[in-house]
């Protein structure tokens, strides 16, 4: 299969106050179409970073990133993002908010046509009947679901996604976890998925990238090897020794990435 | 039941704070001269309420076109602050400066710079006085928006414009009405500031000016009031539009 997402020899840092912050470091990632990248690393190791640079929204100092075959220079209409802030606007219902990126993408598609998008994906999160409501009038679990519906209405080939769970309960984030198999089994997408839950790399990721400490590199890269039911990943294969086994070596993995964190913050 | 009671409530307020005006009048046993009392004004009122007339719509339309001005020239300077880091630095200490002067000192300097153009003075006074409060809560609201936001459609390829007309300018309309409720007020002082302290004034103010130096104390009570009346309506006026663009940001009862 052909590599969708391939980020090459990308260095970046950030200029501040106190001179150069080096935040990624000859950083190498390939997902393969379809596939499902997880990357865990060290809070602040440049996990952020990684995903403003596969967007198109800043520009590696050196090194490329490649999306279906194309260097990418600036955004391109085919990337969705998703972010653990939902950021859903207060003053467009539900369905209008899920509508937004079609108005970009898609300006001359017809209203009827961007609703009838909207609501099948509200339907497949379990939304339907909420179309109208507020975002304030929705709880956590469900402004993120509408969120995730916002990142792929206009059916972009890679989703970016900036631990989209993290700011949820342990439950709902579960429930979460299988809506986006739900989602990933109707829609074409290639992800990645920036998280700091071991669990829910191994639960969604086809391959766990875990970079280092800053300035981050791929230190390990950790093929997953789900244990599947009727063909399906279910919650339970998380208890498995098989399981088991790869979380014990993820967590080894961050023990020496977090290892590499420079005590203090600052230029190098 | 509710809608009565919310205009019940404060009509009942008004009426004991004149009540109270008039006992505390008659309880000191003040004449005229000293402090006018309710009851003095309707016949101040009825002699000259065709004065009150034309004086209450000079007042409002300056202090209304000035207010315009404000929200124009406020919000621009609030999209280069908030855009800007650079602008924001270089206008901010400009702006707080020129906020503090006392507004009363301009009157002669705007005299002098634009004689005789007496509507043209007090519309500035107005604008001058109020863009501020716009200015800032515009520049604040959008330079603290959150990357988020614009990310979500930034990554699509919007251009900046797209993003603040989607995003950011909804987005910062909450601030902005809460500014224009202080602006609104702001305008109204500055239109009667240049009404009162110039000579041969319009509006209001004018009648004030005229009502002093005739000794007519029933006479500038009610204009204080009619100005009282004015001022509620052009605030009122504000909290109805901010219903209408930005009523989503009320967050519902209970
Ligand atoms: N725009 C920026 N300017 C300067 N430093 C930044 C900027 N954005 C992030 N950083 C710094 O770069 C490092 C990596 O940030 P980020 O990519 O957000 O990390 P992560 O998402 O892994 O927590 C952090 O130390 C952060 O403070
Ligand atoms: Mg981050």
């Amino acid at each position: 299969m052909e590599n969708l997402i391939e980020i090459k020899g990308v260095t970046h840092a950030y200029k501040t106050p106190n001179g150069l912050l080096p935040v990624l470091d000859d950083l190498n990632v390939t997902v393969p179409e379809g596939e499902f990248a997880a990357v865990v690393g060290p809070s602040g190791c440049g996990k952020s970073t990684l995903t403003r640079l596969v967007a198109g929204l800043m520009k590696p100092d050196e090194g490329e990133v490649w999306l279906h075959g194309e260097l990418v220079k600036s955004p391109r209409k085919t990337v969705g993002m998703a972010f653990q802030n939902p950021v859903l606007l207060e003053w467009r219902t539900i369905l209008d908010n899920v509508i937004l990126p079609l108005e970009i993408v898609a300006p001359s598609m017809p209203r009827a046509d961007r609703i009838a998008r909207a609501e099948e994906l509200l339907e497949l999160v379990g939304l339907a009947g909420f179309e109208d409501k507020r975002p304030s009038e929705l709880s956590g679990g469900m402004r993120q679901r509408a969120s995730l519906c916002r990142s792929i209405v206009h059916k972009p080939d890679v989703l970016i996604m900036d631990e989209p769970f993290g700011a949820l309960d342990a439950f709902t984030r579960e429930d979460l976890w299988q809506t986006m198999h739900k989602l990933r089994a109707q829609e074409p997408f290639t992800a990645v998925l920036i998280t700091h839950d071991l669990r829910e790399s191994v639960y969604l990721g086809d391959q766990v990238i875990v970079l280092s400490g800053r300035p981050a590199t791929t230190q390990y890269v950790l093929d997953v090897h789900y244990p599947m039911e009727d063909g399906e990943r279910k919650l339970d294969g998380l208890y498995s020794p098989e399981c088991a086994e790869m979380l014990a070596t993820l967590r080894d993995q961050i023990k020496i990435a977090q290892g590499r964190v420079p005590a203090a913050a600052g230029a190098a | 039941m509710k809608t009565v009671q919310k205009i019940a409530v404060p009509m009942i307020a008004i009426g004991l704070f004149v009540a109270f005006w008039e006992f505390i009048v008659w309880f000191n046993g003040w004449p005229n001269y000293v402090m006018a009392s309710p009851s003095d004004l309707p016949a101040a009122y009825s002699k000259f309420w065709n004065l009150f007339l034309s004086g209450s719509w000079q007042t409002l339309w300056r202090t209304v076109a000035g207010l315009g001005l404000a929200v124009f020239f406020g919000t621009l300077l609030g999209m280069i602050m908030g855009f800007s880091r650079v602008a924001r630095d270089g206008l901010y200490p400009l702006l707080v400066g020129f906020n503090a002067i006392p507004k009363a000192t301009l009157v002669p300097v705007l005299a002098l710079l634009f004689i005789g153009e007496h509507n043209f003075n007090t519309v500035l006074m107005a604008f001058l006085i109020s863009f501020f409060p716009i200015a800032v809560s515009v520049g604040i609201g959008l330079s603290t928006l959150e990357p988020e936001y614009r990310d979500i459609l930034a990554s699509l390829g919007a251009s900046r414009f797209t993003i603040f007309r989607k995003i950011a300018l909804p987005k910062t309309l909450p601030e902005f009405f809460g500014a224009l409720k202080v602006s609104v007020t702001l305008a109204f002082i500055g239109t009667n500031l240049v009404e009162i302290i110039s000579p041969h004034g319009k509006g209001l103010g004018a009648l004030f000016l005229s009502g002093q130096t005739n000794s007519n104390y029933p006479l500038m009570f009610a204009v204080l009031i009619a100005l009282a009346v004015l001022g509620i309506l052009l605030y009122y006026c504000v909290v109805a539009l901010e219903r209408i663009f930005a009523g989503w940001a009320e967050r519902p009862h209970q």
